[in-house]
């Protein structure tokens, strides 16, 4: 357990300085943007696994990560504060709250209704964020410019740089830290959870609570997301960052991953980026087709992920769904 | 496949994609963007004529078949490749999508946008990439009024001329009305709009009142059965709206066989594009406006380019063109003339700031009117805006509309450096009617 553990965190660290260095010194503008939305949503993806672990699958995450965004967003146009590391610690915060408060109605509901229960959460802060002209309504509002200690600048190209090694710093803090989580015995309590609800709570665990931690862990992390998501792309508005498609667009994610490892939100999410960016290039008219005919065919035919995949060719049983 | 040749294959395509993304720019050509609604509901209304208002100026600026004054071939001389993008997807998609034009298609300049919650969003973005941006339909005020802008230019008035011209119109055409009403979708478009009328009506008309009961919809509602009746009950003699896209339509379908035409006079500030789509089942005697003098309600201005737009477009896709298809056309010419004009001045093909200092400022002949550039520092266009009655012609079997009234640019857009709100708030001072 220790060995193998310590070998996918090896994995994870080589993974990410490789990737950091590779935007710094070699990859275009454009592939770094994307890496940066990627890895945003790769986030709240991680979230999302976590729960897909414990046999859950939420319709309506959206709610956090519009939360998360948001918080952001507001931060910085109401009270001009800018500084990543209030924002981002605030964007987690106030999610994990909120996933908190909920977890106690939603912890008592499994499979489609549990699913169902989150979009109709997701879909009230859609709602009142329509509705309500302070809070920008349909049209959304920009962000303001981020800083780190302090420091802001105009140059685009370094901005970029430095959200992008930024989302790759917590991006390999939050897998690491979840991969951990996932060997301990709290963590080992999702595949439980999902398999035989009866026998943890003959073990001495609640699985209530067990799913309550879960959800405001997969919420925290979905806010952390999306206020990455909203100071990478400088803007919020209610249909890209609350509607139900922002929901529907992580379990899309999350099954192109596959559950088998942390890395996978990471993979899968830049896979999602690119297969959206050349489809919307490729055929304007249609490009949803496109991206709605791959989840159909990773569902037939890989129905373990990418990630199956990528353990197969390096010769290692894939975690089943 | 073999595991071989799949990889040989992925290896290829990336290839191409890779090859396909590289610069490929010379003098020789100009490659530009075009976003609009390319699906969803504002394919059909808004998107579908503006692209091939678009694409059929482009085309004749390459083959340089465009009218005098503006025959020569290209933008400088240099071919315009175009791509067409889809604009639906939420604003935030937009700037992301944005951002690949610009990085990773290296785009000379974008052209295009129809929503008002696109242009709000792009604005700082386009800022940020420093690349000659020209918006040709979104109506938003607060694109130049929330700050400087360098790169961005609006071909076209925002929405505040529509709203002031639609009172100065009620004023000549109705001053007997005593009360009006209103029914617009629950975002920012149909709160601006409806919050610009009704300070005009204020101003312009003090004495009629303002119903109680003003309508706002969800945007895509859909179904209007109980804002109707809501509307046909209330006393007022006057409904006002903004409503665009399929909402549009399907507004006017399930008003008529009800009768809200028949019994309230009705103004739809985009109202143009419907006319030609609904034909016979358009309404007579609804008030239009085609947020600016296009389409419909330019139908009969004989000249040489706009006989040439019409016939052309007619030709070529089977319809008269509507407002979006001569705004789009409206970015794109400007384009060209600012391209032109700074070739003629540099001697030779211009750089990106020769061409915006040549953009800003401009006053040129569009296919239908006259356009300035003469808000935010030469950024922002005003034109003449215009309020005509629908009439079915039968003779010809064709929608028309009767009793035209132009109003001059100066008359409906606030003068520089003032805020939209506050100019009619303070009463339009300045104004020229």
């Amino acid at each position: 357990m220790a060995l193998t553990s310590d070998r996918t965190t090896l994995g994870l660290t080589v993974g990410f300085v490789a990737v950091a260095l590779l935007g710094v010194f070699v990859l275009p503008d454009w592939l770094l943007n994307q890496i940066l939305v990627a890895f945003s949503r790769a986030l709240a993806v991680v979230g999302l696994l976590v729960l897909w672990r414990t046999g859950l699958v939420s319709f309506g995450h959206a709610l956090y990560f519009g939360l998360g965004a948001y918080t952001v967003a507001l931060l910085g146009r109401n009270y001009g504060i800018g500084e990543v590391l209030v924002t981002l610690p605030a964007a987690t915060l106030a999610s994990a709250l909120v996933g908190f408060l909920l977890g106690f109605i939603v912890r008592r509901y499994r499979e489609i209704f549990f699913a169902m229960l989150n979009l109709a959460f997701s879909m009230v802060l859609f709602g009142i964020l329509v509705k309500t002209e302070a809070l920008g309504s349909t049209d959304g509002f920009n962000v303001e410019q981020p800083t780190l200690l302090g420091i802001g600048t105009d140059d685009a190209a370094v901005k970029l740089t430095a959200l992008f090694l930024g989302v790759c710093a917590i991006g390999w803090l939050t897998a690491v830290l979840v991969h951990r989580y996932l060997g301990s015995i709290l963590g080992s309590l999702t595949t439980a959870v999902r398999d035989n609800e009866i026998r943890v709570e003959y073990l001495g665990y609640s699985a209530a609570e067990a799913i309550h931690g879960k959800y405001v862990m997969s919420a925290a992390l979905t806010g952390l997301g999306g206020g990455f998501m909203a100071i990478s792309l400088g803007q919020v508005d209610p249909e890209s960052m609350v509607n139900w498609t922002v929901s529907g667009e992580l379990v899309f994610v999350t099954i192109l991953s596959g559950p088998g490892s942390v890395a996978a939100p990471f993979i899968g999410s830049l896979i999602f980026e690119l297969l959206r960016t050349y489809a919307f290039e490729l055929v304007p008219y249609a490009w949803q087709l496109i991206v709605g005919g791959t989840l159909l065919l990773i569902i037939f035919f890989l129905p373990g992920g990418v990630w199956s995949v990528l353990s197969r060719l390096a010769g290692r049983r894939g975690v089943e769904p | 496949m073999t595991n071989r040749t799949m990889i040989g294959a992925i290896g290829v395509s990336v290839a191409a994609a890779l090859a396909a993304a590289a610069p490929a720019l010379a003098k020789d050509a100009v490659s530009i963007a075009v976003p609009a609604f390319l699906s969803g509901p504002a394919a059909g209304p808004f998107g579908v004529p503006a692209r091939n208002g678009a694409e059929m100026v482009i085309d004749a600026i390459n083959a340089g078949k465009l009218p005098a004054p503006y025959d020569s071939k290209g933008f400088a001389g240099a071919t315009v490749n175009v791509e067409f993008v889809d604009e639906s997807g939420g604003n935030t998609k937009q700037v992301a999508e944005y951002r690949n034009l610009i990085q990773k298609r290296n785009v000379d300049a974008v052209i295009g946008y129809i929503s008002s919650g696109s242009c709000a969003a792009l604005a700082p973005v386009v800022e940020e990439l420093k690349t000659l941006t020209v918006f040709a339909v979104c109506g938003t005020p607060r694109v130049f009024e929330d700050g400087e802008r360098q790169y961005i230019f609006r071909t076209m008035s925002h929405a505040t001329a529509d709203n002031v011209a639609a009172a100065h119109y009620i004023k000549d055409m109705f001053p007997a009305v005593k009360s009006y009403t209103g029914i617009n979708q629950n975002y920012a478009w149909g709160q601006d709009s409806w919050r610009d009328f009704e300070l005009s009506m204020k101003v312009l008309m003090p004495d009629a009142a303002q119903s109680d009961k003003v309508q706002f919809p969800k945007i895509f509602a859909g179904q209007y059965g109980s804002e109707i009746s809501a509307l046909s009950l209330d006393a007022a003699e006057l409904v006002h709206s903004s409503f665009w896209d399929g909402d549009l339509e399907g507004f006017i379908f399930q008003a008529t066989p009800r009768g809200l035409f028949k019994q309230k006079k009705v103004i739809l500030t985009v109202g143009g594009t419907a006319a030609y789509r609904l034909g016979k089942k358009m309404p007579d005697g609804v008030i239009l406006g085609a947020r600016g003098p296009y389409g419909i309600l330019v139908r009969d201005r004989k000249t040489a380019l706009n006989e040439w737009f019409i016939k052309t477009y007619f030709d070529r896709y089977g319809t008269y063109p509507s407002g979006p298809a001569y705004q789009y056309a409206q970015a794109v010419l400007a384009t060209k003339i600012a391209y032109d004009k700074a070739a003629a001045a540099a001697g030779g093909f211009p750089t990106q700031d020769q061409v915006i200092a040549s953009f800003k400022g401009m006053e040129f002949e569009s296919f239908s009117t006259t356009v300035k550039l003469a808000l935010a520092g030469g950024h922002q266009a005003i034109t003449e805006n215009v309020y005509g009655i629908t009439k079915w012609n039968a003779d010809d079997a064709e929608p028309g509309v009767t009793d035209v009234k132009f109003y001059p640019a100066e008359c409906v857009m606030p003068p520089d450096g003032v805020n939209s709100v506050d100019w009619i708030t303070k009463g339009m001072p300045g104004a020229k009617c």
